[in-house]
């Protein structure tokens, strides 16, 4: 009789353990609604190009130049493409020998790192070092690579917050850590309290655990809040004092859509702080071409910084980056048009502002039009997107509900979004996908329908959700009699 | 407003059945996570009670210290300290600063560029891309070029037709957005086509899983496979180090099986049974085999009836067979013939429920090398579905692969067709550079066969030569004081003396006692005959300095 090859059981536990929520039932359901032919608004994933959003021209047109090298010879050319798309492409391909067909750098293009630098370097204003950045496939291949190198076994521990973004504990669970959580208060707008912090750290000390990093997402998914200088600071204090390195997922860093707290880099607060603190913290920021107003997702392209990772430990982050060769060079140049777009007397510098201030004042729109249409439902409540791309409501789900759930078989909130789907087409994420207090009950959406679809699609949503909770509430004043 | 919406979901919270803040005393309850979507290693545990379902809880108690600093090396995950990956190792950073050199001071040295032949990355060597390839892409990127009357006197019909047609197949055309995560449908239908057309068997779209270039898969299988140390994975010797690498980072074991140089890098099956017992001797579980064809370092094309032989053996052992199938385009021997392991295990009947069987396939390689799109595919077949779950989870936590290297996997996987009009322009450059690399092999085997103590197999496919060096005694001493392995000590000579970067076949790995390197056969043709002399007069001087 010969062995099975590869039975479920044996297959490594951890992969089993991990868990995607944003890719999960809900999603698997939608997409054979979809199938069947109804209509589907996918509002799982932060992915505006899919909901219809356009992508901005200049970029587009460097890469497509940059992908067809022989157009760039074509006297025809400027019939096509602008004169400063032409110029920029140009420029790209002298960064590459082998223009996008080659492996570059395993970290990345220097003569892109070195632009992603100058951009940190105006943001923060302190300069940062091109070698220290490395360019990725999207972020979460960034945030993967770290953990992967931090995490040595069950014993090492990872601060989450919660709800977070379910690459953190999928990751962490696929690289065999622990997850430690801390949880986000909902009733301070999802701000972040030390004193819990602290907690969930000596908590996780007496299990044993050896806390090692600690994630923080700013602006926050899916709970949209953005950090304030002192909170920041705080947190900066508490990993320094607690021996954390500090892993700063900013992707929204350009998604802020209110005007009291725009973002402020990890990076800046701590190099503003000064002092010893500054140059011994350990931090790794994040960014991606999959958010902001570029929302290039399928072009997968992301860096991260170090700022005083020890040069021994930057070397074997090095190495695992070497064993993928390289990041994908069409996702390194569109790195490098966010990071260096056109400029004030630049051809399409006009249009490049148009788009993109159009993109962010319509989703400053749809973040108010969102949590408004939530707060005028029953039995939810929704604090205001401040930036990122989600709106995260608690759903107060009525005893009957809860009840209905258990006996399908469901967690309570992906019973309630099934049922949400089947209703009105509406694709969203059950917050236990993304961690909640017991007993509560969220969903995430994005807020990336099309600003001109999202009052039918809230109105679809108010009236669902009211026939739900009339249909699960104690009906009052019936009486068997 | 933001106040309010607190303050009313503060009302509720205090109102409600909510479980408490977190508080000094009472983490358990508060801390417990509403679903199972947290997770840890605790499936050794009996299940707990809900209240103490808490992640901390699970594990078993540690020492622990106020570790700091955070992440010094000593602290860094062992498994990453103890993967290699030598094509990317000393040697490259040396010659990347050899390179530096050179531009800031040229002519400063006994050559006047850095020849990388460390790697087999085509285009970064001059080797310019397919034309329609490329055509179809740009148009990809930039769709409104679509719109425009100019476009169709600066692109072929075909590309635009194409272009058009793979634009159709993005749902809301919308070429930004992430993807399915195994890839988008329609490439992966496209790919499925190919790959019928090429095995006379049938393909489905869903066994495919578009990746970032193959490398990306190969780890995904290692991560599935691997549980421990106690699992191993048997790998070819020579190898490409990607194997070992990801094998060392996933913590699982390396068990070596020896190809045999003297029969042009022959894979016996009597080698294969023999390291599987020994190490299962020593408790070792076999998960899988790896299979490189053709090969890498070692360029050899497995004969049909040599991978019946290996299918017979993986299906009687219960392994699954990784088919790393990436040169299947680079075939340079007249009388060899690239045949996937897909269509040889239909030939014998085994159809889905006989055989696990991954097959890798890239962007990267062929006649295209288009290594910077990171574009690849693996095909799963002969898994059940509860597997197939876990493939695709894993898929998902990344999202998806980039939107460039799925289109060029499909355009690869059908290029144009007699009749197109781009198809003759496609023909000449695919011929042009597949002739070519062909003579490159050739002119460079026959070089290295005249060195001096230097014996090199024929590169029957894939893009690289992997010559033996007879060291001398002197030199493996001189080796010994530099504290280097007496290849890389060669290679590093080379380098330094010609500009050539090789790979030392430790990387690699070899029969101990026995010296190689790896050498691409990419540089231009028309630099191979400079490339041939600098050797030479390297490895002739390098002989007059330690021959016995």
């Amino acid at each position: 009789m010969p062995r099975k090859a590869l039975d479920y059981d044996q297959i490594n536990e951890n992969v089993k353990k991990a868990q995607y929520a944003v890719r999960g039932e809900l999603y698997l359901r939608a997409s054979e609604l979809q199938k069947e032919g109804k209509k589907i608004i996918f509002t799982n994933v932060g992915n505006p190009h899919a909901l219809g959003q356009k992508p901005l021209t200049f970029p587009r047109q460097v890469v497509a130049l940059c992908q067809a090298p022989f157009l760039l010879d074509d006297p025809n050319v400027g019939l096509l493409f602008p004169a400063d798309a032409i110029a920029k492409a140009k420029l790209y391909l002298s960064y590459t020998a082998g223009g996008l067909g080659a492996y570059s750098d395993s970290r990345g293009l220097p003569g892109i790192r070195k632009e992603v630098a100058e951009f940190i370097g105006r943001r923060d204003g302190y300069p940062s070092d091109p070698e220290l950045i490395y360019l990725t496939d999207g972020a979460s291949k960034g945030v993967m690579q770290i953990l992967q190198t931090v995490i040595r076994g069950p014993g090492d521990g990872i601060l989450v917050p919660v709800p977070q973004y379910p690459l953190y504990s999928a990751a962490i669970s696929l690289y065999g850590g622990s997850l430690v959580p801390y949880f986000l208060e909902e009733t301070a707008n999802w701000g972040l309290d030390i004193h819990n912090l602290r907690q969930s750290v000596a908590d996780a000390r007496s299990k044993g655990i050896s806390v090692r990093a600690m994630v923080i997402i700013n602006p926050g998914n899916p709970t949209g809040q953005c950090l304030s200088v002192d909170n920041l600071q705080q947190i900066l204090r508490f990993c320094h004092q607690e021996s954390l390195v500090l892993l700063g997922d900013e992707v929204y860093q350009q998604n802020v859509y209110q005007d009291e707290r725009p973002f402020i880099s990890s990076r800046k607060v701590l190099l503003d702080m000064g002092g010893p603190i500054s140059k011994e913290l350990e931090l790794i920021s994040f960014h991606t071409v999959s958010k902001g107003f570029l929302g290039e997702c399928g072009q997968r392209g992301g860096y991260f910084e170090m700022t005083n990772i020890p040069p021994q430990t930057v070397d074997e982050i090095y190495k695992v980056a070497s064993i993928s060769l390289s990041p994908n060079v069409p996702g390194q140049i569109f790195m490098g048009t966010m990071v260096s777009p056109p400029q004030p007397g630049d051809i399409s510098y006009e249009q490049f502002l148009r788009e993109s201030k159009g993109i962010l004042e319509s989703l400053r729109k749809r973040a108010h039009m969102m949590t408004n249409g939530f707060n005028s439902c029953k039995n939810v409540v929704c604090n205001f997107t401040e930036g990122a791309m989600y709106s995260f409501p608690q759903i107060k789900l009525p005893p009957k509900a809860i009840e209905a759930a258990k006996s399908a078989g469901k967690v309570p909130d992906v019973f309630y979004c099934l049922k949400l789907l089947e209703a009105t087409g509406i694709s969203t994420v059950p917050g236990s996908g993304f961690g909640q207090k017991e007993g509560v009950f969220h969903l995430r959406t994005t807020i990336l329908p099309a600003e001109e679809d999202m009052p039918a699609i809230m109105e679809s949503f108010k009236k669902f959700n009211d026939g739900f909770m009339e249909q699960y509430e104690e009906q009052r004043g019936y009486s068997r009699m | 407003m933001r106040k309010f919406v607190g303050e009313r979901a503060k009302r509720l919270i205090t109102k409600n059945t909510i479980a408490p803040l977190v508080t000094l005393s009472n983490c358990q309850t508060t801390s417990t996570l509403s679903s199972s979507n947290y997770c840890c290693n605790r499936s050794h545990l009996p299940r707990l009670p809900s209240s103490l379902n808490f992640p901390l809880r699970c594990y078993s108690v540690m020492a622990s210290k106020g570790a700091s600093p955070p992440i010094t090396v000593e602290s860094l995950n062992p498994q990453v300290l103890k993967c290699e990956y030598a094509v990317r190792g000393e040697i490259v950073s040396i010659a990347q600063k050899l390179q530096q050199d050179l531009q800031k001071n040229p002519g400063s040295k006994s050559f006047d560029e850095i020849l990388f032949c460390n790697i087999g990355n085509p285009q970064a060597l001059g080797q310019k891309p397919i034309t329609f390839f490329r055509e179809v892409l740009a148009l990809c990127d930039h769709p409104s070029l679509l719109d425009k009357r100019e476009t169709n006197s600066l692109f072929s019909s075909d590309s635009i037709a194409r272009a058009l047609k793979i634009l159709d197949q993005m749902p809301g055309r919308a070429t930004g957005a992430y993807s399915h995560s195994q890839g988008i449908a329609g490439l992966r239908d496209t790919i499925a086509a190919g790959i019928e057309a090429r095995d006379g068997y049938p393909s489905d779209a869903n066994d495919i899983f578009l990746t970032d270039g193959a490398s990306p898969g190969v780890h995904m299988m290692m991560q599935l496979l691997i549980r421990s140390e106690n699992d191993g994975i048997l790998c070819p010797i020579p190898q490409y180090p990607l194997y070992s690498a990801s094998i060392a980072l996933h913590g699982g074991t390396l068990v070596r099986y020896y190809l045999d140089e003297a029969t042009g890098w022959g894979l016996e099956i009597s080698e294969l049974k023999k390291q599987l017992e020994a190490s299962r001797q020593k408790g070792t579980t076999v998960r899988a085999l790896v299979v490189i064809n053709p090969g890498n370092p070692t360029g050899q094309v497995l004969a049909e009836e040599n991978q019946r032989q290996i299918v017979e053996f993986c299906k009687k052992e219960g392994l699954v067979l990784l088919a790393d199938e990436v040169y299947q385009e680079n075939i340079y021997a007249p009388d060899k013939k690239f045949n996937s392991f897909k269509k040889v295990c239909r030939s014998m009947g085994f159809g889905e429920k006989d055989i696990p069987l991954v097959s890798f396939q890239s962007v990267s390689k062929g006649y295209h090398g288009e290594c910077g799109k990171r574009g690849g595919y693996m095909e799963v077949t002969g898994f059940n579905t509860e597997i197939r779950e876990q493939f695709y989870k894993l898929a998902s936590v990344n999202l998806c692969s980039n939107i460039s290297g799925q289109i060029l996997a499909s355009l690869v996987m059908c290029p144009p067709k007699v009749g197109d009009e781009s198809y003759d322009a496609y023909f000449s450059e695919r011929d042009g550079i597949l002739k070519s690399l062909a003579r490159r092999a050739k002119t460079l085997e026959d070089a290295f066969n005249r060195l001096e103590g230097v014996t090199c197999n024929k590169a029957e496919g894939a893009m690289y030569l992997f010559p033996r060096i007879q060291l001398p005694k002197k030199a493996i001493k001189a080796a010994e004081e530099a504290n280097r392995a007496p290849d890389a000590f060669y290679a590093i000579r080379l380098l330094n003396s010609t500009g050539v970067v090789v790979v030392p076949g430790t990387g690699f790995g070899q029969v101990p006692g026995t010296w190689h390197f790896r050498c691409t056969i990419l540089p231009q043709e028309d630099k191979i005959p400079a490339i041939v002399s600098r050797l030479t007069d390297f490895h002739k001087k390098f002989m007059n300095e330690f021959r016995d």
